[in-house]
């Protein structure tokens, strides 16, 4: 591998990582409130949490660039207050992989925690436990699974996030190059096939090795659960 | 005394449901399956929060819908055995045990933790056993018990059965124990709430339960009969009966393993019970006693039932209306009541830290 795939992989690598490291405490409070609480606009809110699955990731990223943009309000009072730019950086390119992959993320944990009978937290209740205490000494543990898979699929999908990055967080080498933009450009470039294809086959690897990681893990948690 | 007012409205199912029973005491909510039990109990352990009404225990108000008080079910400092199982799967059983142990610490100070291990068969699955706790404050004021042995098979009911009593007798902590099975309620119960499509049909102390006419429109006509609590006054070991004072009157009853002085149930059933206008000699019936005719009710299957006064207690009787008639039996007339002493096997229950005889 020349330095170019390394580059563009441990870039990969470290976007994924830090945009799981971003969506995973919110993800399972959303996937919380979707499961247990009703609310008036319940529907409304579950709507607009799975909008990156059916927007163009294009438009997700005009849509970061619109409200975080150097210019944009909320842009402008995070660079004034807390010296934090997101444009074209490390971080804007993990928080739009993560805005990206959220939902794969909310729905994963969703599903393990609508598996949970709601009749544990019954119980719990009335053993004394009240709200946080049981959340965490049961609802937490049982939702592991889900957890597990979400983190383990949004990070996979997250290696592979193209549109949403290359519009909000630019296309630079070293910084916002993930594989799917070096292979992307390498495509572009007129003697870049051996490494588009090279690219290509190590995107195919770690995508697979992703998944089988996923199966592998709520596979053993599951059965440390017995179920 | 336990306050219970709810209405909790479902659909195709509405739950309006009064009672208040005292306490200590176990409370049998009893009917049948889908008459609304598991809701009422749900409201009184504050999982389910009713749609008006209130659930006071003693001097705390547990739920009042008027002016908004709704305790959480983790302050109410209930313990709850539900009916179906709820293990924490991620917990091991030690674990499982401990979770409560924790939060509500003081429930050991009353159950020994090595009993209850014992009794469940767990010990050996446990590394160390759990060191004596000094009881708090928080110790539970309410036992919920939803149909507790439901999922267990006949012998381990039996296993079971002797530990509720014992609990009940430890304990002094009010109990509600729902079941739709009589026997069980007849074993535990003080007082009796009997439920019908989420309604309580008739509510009160089991022996005087026992003489309702609600009661029977839930129970199988060869259950009826008068439930009495006496006192065990002496023994014939080899005669195989013991005497209990019922009131102001003497029954022999078949009872094994009981001692003089031990307050015992029994259940006389008017399948067995004869009546006659004369009084009769010769006759290997163990029981006659003098009585007067309070009420005749008419059943179905051309049957009546025939309410006695014993001078006191008050037994059931169901004879046919062809012998009712043969009689000439009326309100008001003065029978002789026949009680075999073996009538009462299988329904005869210590009761109340009644001393069993080492067997």
């Amino acid at each position: 591998m020349t330095s170019v795939e390394l580059d563009a992989l441990r870039l990969s690598l470290e976007v994924a990582a830090r945009s799981v490291a971003f969506s995973l405490p919110p993800a399972v409070v959303v996937a919380w409130i979707l499961t247990r609480a009703r609310f008036p606009g319940r529907m409304l809110f579950d709507a607009f949490v799975h909008l990156p699955l059916v927007l163009p990731p294009v438009a997700v990223g005009y849509a970061l660039l619109l409200l975080l943009g150097a210019r944009a309000p909320l842009g402008a009072w995070l660079r004034a207050h807390f010296g934090i730019q997101l444009p074209f950086t490390t971080a804007g390119a993990a928080l739009a992989t993560a805005v990206m992959t959220f939902p794969l993320m909310v729905r994963a944990m969703r599903l393990s925690l609508e598996g949970i009978d709601a009749g544990l937290e019954a119980a719990a209740r009335t053993l004394g436990a009240g709200p946080l205490d049981r959340f965490f000494s049961i609802t937490l543990p049982l939702m592991l699974p889900g957890i597990l898979a979400g983190a383990v699929t949004a990070f996979a999908a997250g290696l592979g996030e193209f549109g949403a990055v290359i519009t909000f967080a630019a296309n630079i080498p070293g910084v916002t190059r993930t594989l799917p933009l070096a292979l992307y450009t390498a495509m572009q470039s007129p003697d870049g096939e051996a490494v588009a294809l090279r690219l290509a086959i190590l995107s195919f690897m770690l995508g697979l090795t992703g998944l089988l990681a996923v199966e592998l893990l709520v596979r053993g948690v599951r059965r440390r659960l017995g179920r | 005394m336990l306050r219970v007012s709810v209405v909790k409205r479902r659909p195709g199912f509405t739950l309006a449901a009064a009672f208040a029973a005292p306490t200590p005491g176990v409370i049998g909510l009893f009917g049948r399956s889908g008459s609304g039990k598991s809701t009422l109990i749900d409201t009184i352990a504050g999982l389910l929060p009713p749609d008006e009404g209130e659930v006071q225990l003693a001097a705390s108000v547990l739920t009042d819908t008027r002016s908004g008080i709704a305790v959480p079910p983790e302050r109410r400092r209930i313990g709850y055995v539900f009916q179906d199982s709820r293990l924490f799967p991620h917990l091991s059983v030690a674990g499982n045990l401990r979770y409560g142990e924790k939060r509500a610490r003081s429930i050991f100070h009353y159950i020994r933790f090595e009993e209850l291990l014992e009794l469940l068969g767990l010990g050996p699955l446990l590394e160390r056993r759990p060191h004596e706790l000094s009881g708090g404050e928080r110790q539970p004021q309410l036992l919920l018990l939803d149909e507790p042995l439901a999922s267990l098979d006949l012998a381990r009911r039996e296993e079971v059965l002797p530990y509720l009593e014992r609990l009940r007798d430890w304990l002094s902590i009010p109990m509600v124990y729902v079941s739709h099975q009589f026997e069980e309620v007849l074993r535990l119960a003080t007082y009796l709430v009997l439920l019908e499509n989420g309604r309580v049909l008739a509510a009160g102390p089991v022996g005087e339960m026992s003489l309702r006419p609600e009661l029977r429109t839930v129970l199988a006509p060869d259950l009826v009969g008068a439930v009495l609590d006496g006192l065990v006054t002496a023994v014939d070991a080899a005669g195989g009966t013991v005497e209990l004072a019922v009131g102001s009157g003497r029954l022999q009853v078949s009872l094994r393993d009981v001692a003089a002085g031990a307050r015992v149930r029994v259940q006389l059933l008017a399948r067995d019970i004869i009546l006659a206008t004369q009084p009769v000699h010769s006759l290997s019936v163990r029981n006659a006693l003098r009585g007067t005719v309070v009420e005749i009710t008419p059943e179905e299957a051309a049957s009546v039932l025939v309410r006695v006064d014993v001078g006191g207690p008050v037994l059931l009787a169901r004879i046919t209306e062809a012998a009712r008639r043969a009689l000439g039996l009326s309100p008001g007339d003065a029978v002789w009541v026949l009680v075999k002493a073996v009538s009462t096997r299988g329904h005869a229950f210590r009761l109340f830290g009644a001393p069993a005889r080492a067997s």
